[in-house]
């Protein structure tokens, strides 16, 4: 045993660690030599993982469950009062791990990656920053603390998309990003406003407490997790705030690793899975979530059976396995969605960071049908890829088939349908993340101008511990099925209280397995006989198409039904508003109280022209008139 | 002697000290020295107030200072401040300091020029510091005619329209402002010959409410008029347009808070029955100050209207937050205040900057800055940032807050009005991202672009000023929301104490 509370009070370093060195390369940004920034970031990064490492021995031998680390008073406003506090716990530090021991690696990958930008120091500050803001999100102690750190990440991905802002389509996608984003913020803070009403706190641990005490299904807290919802919907990017994230390709391909598949948008999953207490008493909540995840998985990876860009493959891939994770979530296996959480984060981040590494290779070109044949020349890409891709389809002993599996066995659980769906999904995932293997990898080589090189080992060694990690990272949570005991899931259960549900025989579970399995082998099958076999490429852009294939091709219209619905009927508002409002009504009305004013002084003005007969009359007939008056009346 | 009546005499200190000097050179540094001053005696008075109240000191204004300047009608010179004017009056100072440096570069009659800035400054330190509602409002004056002279000379574009429309709009307010403190003057005591001005004698007494309900329109709109309430608004982005660069710093960044601090702390706080009966009219007008002046800022293609639409949206947001009534909320509207006049000022003397280079206000016509003056670019950013309420600058501290604070009304109305209010952050960071994007990323539009000089020492000195301040309160709020926390309890008890007793 041992006393938690001395040590904790380091936690404010992990943080601290990339803000210093935000502020460093930010500031020194002109006077960094070559190769300095990255890796003055890089060593940020490392040193906030090695003290989450330390933390969470300590926290490990403490035997206590959690720690809270108020740092000062935040705010306080009439009974509104929010300290700045972190608090430490299980989940925190599975997420504190994941984001530094990933983010570490990324950043030295981007020190190869990186290399040859002019703005490489701007770079390496922006993933600083973004990592700070990513901790405080996963470190804070209450909702507050989490959104601040939760609109800090959504900015610095606004930064990083736009990274190469000299592209007007990039910016938009920035902007696309960041708008999206932001509606889902207004339902968050509306939601961590009712919240602080209803509970007089956003602290968690007071939440949850006073929370605890409510009936489930309360209309109070449905509303609540509805709302917090919303906003993990468009930070997670479900349905139907999802179109930004395969936008959001277009950022330097490490930031894509790191933001857009291992970090940023799991905080959705985090913060669901934060407020468990919540969302166990919210059944209404739960049951859109299943429908929202599942719906989002399973429509997403049909998109992405019809992509030919590398990354955006790879995107919608992550969309499906947020969905995934959503389901989870909805289903109360909160746990299970933060092992997918975790499984994905190693994989997806290995993805990311190969398609990069080939991508680099090619000289920039990101199209698969122009790839082809890159296995032999590049070898540490090819098995890495590979183990990432098995990882990502869910074949054991790789780490995906851990997570996912628990994912449609709890599915089976609630109902077999779930279970079908979800597993109809899961086919499709193996199916396009094959084609994009085989394309990349086999055959012959399409793109003549280029000449693939592996990359140098800055960039592979990171692929390499990626890959030791997407191979092993199952065994953190082996099933009482196979003689393990779930030690991810107990470790976690400190923290989310993940609900009950039925144990199914695990006679059927094996038979799961086997179906589940062979079928996935069909599947891989089936993409090898049309990819590397009979070596079909996918038809060019403008091909003649079938009407399903145009409308997956299109993503089923979902940007044009967004522009149709928010952002024209947005634009014409403004144009009505300013245009019709402002000018015709509101100005002109100014305009005319002046004009009626200096038409009044022009009438009076008549009557003082200089005609000294008028004058005359006028004191005669005032005169009269006075007379009349006392007379009279 | 009395620290605030420093706060007049070194203002008229500095006009006579500009009016010694010959050219640019000398009156720019003399206002620098004059406002420098001025900057550094608002913090030692903040610090100071604070100092007191840590000692243990509760009366509700400090360092008063009472002389009878006009006995027949009993007008007093009274000063004093509570942690919000203290508040306000930083705010005052580091707008201003920001806002000499941003003329540096005032070639055409630089005495005049400065002359009629640190009138207009003194005007509204004055303001602050008034505790007698006839001072008051001659401060307020005070503030406001050097407008016309400043946007009628030193303008550009339509200013003699612009200023003409201006002055006349604030001028039709001030007359209204005029009835309702006569009004109040004369209900301020049931016995005639104990008539007042002065602020916390006439919240002690009460004025009877059916003058109430006469004079509380009067007085918010008279005021609400200069926090650009719609629809009396329109004065506004004309005026910004045209007025030079310091000009709309301080107009945009102090003088419109003359109308959300004056809204408050006399209309409300002195016809707090009124306040609540007609609370509900003023909330709809404010709600679609918030959301008109953004929606109107997304089709503006001018750099200053871009501006001039947000502070309308802006300030909606602080008279919005004043008429929730709550200490919460009004905490709030405080934090807004200073927040939008920080990073409205930030933004004007950006948008003078930009335009004193390009020769342009126009984003269609720029594009690409980022890369030739970085400096400013990244400035703009921020402000951008602070405006759209990300967190660690200070507008999301004060919209938290108003949300935070109007959610404790129950009742439905309130409730989507809030949420109505609360959908500008989307609109907002709609118009705000248009303009980073069309401004500073893409391509650049134009080669003589390419030569662009980045940031001279003395618009350092004007931005970073801006910057730390926007900074500061966005990450430790603490200090901030604190000290106006504990001086908006007794006027929040008499608000609600009122609620309790009548009405509902």
């Amino acid at each position: 045993m041992v006393a938690l509370i001395p040590y904790i009070t380091i936690a404010w370093l992990v943080p601290a660690f990339p803000l210093v060195g935000f502020l460093i390369t930010s500031l020194a940004k002109n006077k960094l030599k070559h190769n300095q920034a990255g890796i003055i970031a890089s060593t940020m990064v490392a040193l906030s993982f090695i003290t989450s490492v330390f933390l969470f021995f300590i926290l490990n031998s403490s035997g206590q469950d959690s720690a809270t680390l108020t740092l000062f008073n935040w705010v306080s406003a009439g009974d509104l009062k929010i300290p700045f506090a972190f608090l430490i716990d299980h989940l925190s530090l599975v997420m504190m791990l994941i984001i530094t021991g990933i983010g570490a690696l990324i950043h030295i990958y981007s020190i190869g990656y990186m290399h040859d930008d002019e703005r490489v120091n701007s770079f390496f500050a922006q993933m600083n920053l973004f990592t700070f803001s990513m901790l405080l999100l996963v470190m804070g102690a209450n909702y507050l603390i989490l959104f601040i750190g939760w609109e800090g990440v959504g900015f610095c991905s606004y930064l990083l998309i736009g990274f190469w802002f000299k592209n007007p389509a990039f910016n938009y996608a920035a902007r696309k990003a960041f708008v999206m984003n932001r509606i889902g913020d207004l339902g968050f803070i509306l939601g961590i406003i009712m919240l602080f009403f209803t509970f007089k706190s956003v602290s968690f641990n007071e939440v949850f407490t006073q929370a605890a005490t409510l009936q489930s299904g309360a209309p109070i807290l449905t509303l609540i997790t509805l709302l917090l919802l919303v906003g993990a919907v468009g930070k997670s990017a479900q349905i139907p705030l999802f179109t930004w994230l395969p936008d959001a390709m277009a950022g330097p391909t490490p930031v894509s690793a790191l933001i857009h598949a291992a970090t940023m948008v799991t905080a959705g999953i985090y913060m669901i899975a934060r407020s468990s207490i919540l969302y166990n008493l919210a059944p209404i909540t739960s049951n859109v979530m299943i429908v929202l995840g599942l719906t989002t998985a399973i429509i997403t990876a049909i998109v992405g059976l019809r992509q030919n860009d590398i990354k955006k493959v790879l995107a919608y891939s992550t969309v499906s396995q947020l969905g995934y994770m959503f389901l989870a979530l909805g289903l109360g296996a909160y746990s299970a969605a933060i092992f997918h959480v975790t499984t994905h984060a190693f994989f997806k981040a290995l993805l990311f960071l190969g398609a990069g590494s080939i991508i680099h290779a090619m000289g920039g070109e990101q199209d698969i049908r122009k790839m082809g044949g890159l296995r032999s020349k590049m070898p540490i890409t090819f098995l890495t890829f590979l183990i990432a891709t098995l990882a990502i389809s869910g074949i054991p002993p790789f780490s995906g088939f851990f997570s996912k599996d628990l994912i449609l066995t709890k599915a089976f659980e609630t109902s077999p349908w779930l279970y079908a769906f979800a597993l109809g999904g899961a086919l499709i995932t193996c199916f396009y993340m094959f084609r994009l293997f085989y394309l990349v990898f086999f055959g012959d080589q399409r793109l003549s101008s280029a000449h693939p090189h592996e990359s140098p080992r800055v960039m592979t060694v990171p692929l390499l511990v990626l890959s030791v990690l997407s191979l092993f990272g199952g065994f953190l949570n082996i099933p009482a099925l196979f003689g393990g005991n779930s030690g991810f899931e107990n470790f976690l259960h400190k923290a989310v209280t993940s609900k009950e549900s039925g144990e199914i025989h695990s006679a059927t579970e094996i038979g799961l397995i086997i179906v589940s399995l062979s079928l996935l082998g069909i599947i891989i099958l089936l993409a090898y006989r049309t990819y590397v076999k009979k070596s079909t490429v996918p038809a060019a852009d403008g091909a003649p198409s079938s009407l399903i294939a145009r409308i997956v091709a299109k993503k089923f219209y979902l940007d044009e039904i967004f522009a149709a619905l928010i952002e024209k009927p947005f634009g014409r508002l403004s144009d009505f508003l300013f245009k019709s409002v402002e000018v015709k009504v509101l100005d002109s009305a100014v305009d005319g109280v002046g004009t009626l004013t200096s038409r009044l002084g022009s009438l009076v003005r008549r009557l003082q022209q200089g005609n000294i007969s008028f004058y005359l009359f006028a004191m005669v007939a005032g005169i009269l008139l006075f007379i009349i008056f006392i007379l009279f009346v | 002697m009395n620290i605030l009546n420093l706060f007049v005499i070194i203002p008229m200190l500095t006009v006579g000290g500009i009016l010694l000097t010959k050219d640019l050179k000398q009156s720019r540094l003399v206002s620098a020295i004059g406002m420098g001053f001025q900057l550094i005696l608002s913090f030692v008075l903040v610090y100071l107030y604070l100092k007191e109240r840590q000692a243990g000191n509760t009366a509700a204004m400090l360092f008063t200072y009472d002389a009878l300047w006009f006995p027949s009608l009993n007008i007093h010179y009274a000063l004093g401040v509570d942690g919000i004017s203290a508040a306000m009056i930083a705010l005052t100072g580091i707008v201003v300091f920001a806002g000499i440096f941003a003329s540096w570069k005032m070639e055409l009659l630089p005495r005049e020029f400065f002359i009629s800035l640190i009138i207009l400054a003194s005007g509204v330190f004055g303001f602050f510091i008034s505790l007698d509602l006839f001072t008051m409002f001659l401060f307020y004056e005070l503030a406001v005619i050097p407008m016309y002279l400043l946007i009628g000379i030193w303008g550009s574009g339509p200013k003699e329209y612009s200023a003409m429309k201006l002055t006349l709009m604030l001028m039709a307010g001030s007359a209204m402002l005029l009835v309702g403190l006569l009004g109040i003057y004369f209900f301020s005591s049931p016995d005639p010959h104990a008539l007042t001005f002065n602020l916390i004698e006439i919240s002690k007494a009460h004025i009877p409410i059916g003058m109430q309900r006469f004079l509380f329109p009067f007085t918010f709109i008279g005021f609400g008029i200069l926090g650009a309430l719609f629809p009396f608004h329109t004065w506004s982005p004309d005026g910004h347009a045209s007025a030079p660069t310091a000009v709309s710093m301080l107009h945009a960044g102090v003088l419109m808070k003359l109308g959300g601090y004056g809204a408050f702390r006399v209309a409300i706080f002195l016809m707090p029955e009124a306040a609540h009966e007609q609370a509900w009219i003023f909330l709809i007008l404010t709600a679609i100050s918030v959301v008109y002046g953004a929606f109107s800022a997304i089709v503006q293609t001018d750099l200053k209207y871009i501006n001039a639409y947000s502070s309308v949206s802006h300030c909606g947001l602080v008279l919005f937050a004043v008429l929730m009534m709550n200490q919460t909320a009004m905490n709030g509207a405080i934090v807004q205040m200073i927040s939008h006049g920080l990073m409205t000022a930030l933004f004007f003397a950006l948008i003078g900057m930009i335009y004193g280079r390009t020769h342009t206000r126009l984003i269609n016509e720029m594009g690409g800055l980022m890369k030739v003056i970085p400096f400013l670019g990244v400035v703009y950013v921020i402000a951008g940032l602070a405006s759209l309420g990300l967190p660690g600058f200070s507008g999301f501290v004060a919209e938290m807050i108003i949300f935070v604070g109007s959610f404790q009304h129950t009742d439905l109305f309130h409730r989507v009005i809030t949420i109505v209010a609360a959908s500008s952050i989307v609109i907002t960071a709609v118009y705000i991202l248009r303009v980073v994007g069309t401004l500073l990323l893409g391509p650049i539009k134009n080669d003589h672009f390419l030569h662009l000089e980045d940031a001279k020492w003395y618009e350092r000195i004007s931005t970073i000023t801006l910057v730390i301040a926007i900074t500061a309160i966005g990450t430790a709020p603490y200090w901030l929301t604190d000290m106006i926390n504990y001086s908006l309890v007794p006027i929040v008890q008499k608000l609600s104490s009122i609620q309790l007793t009548s009405l509902y």
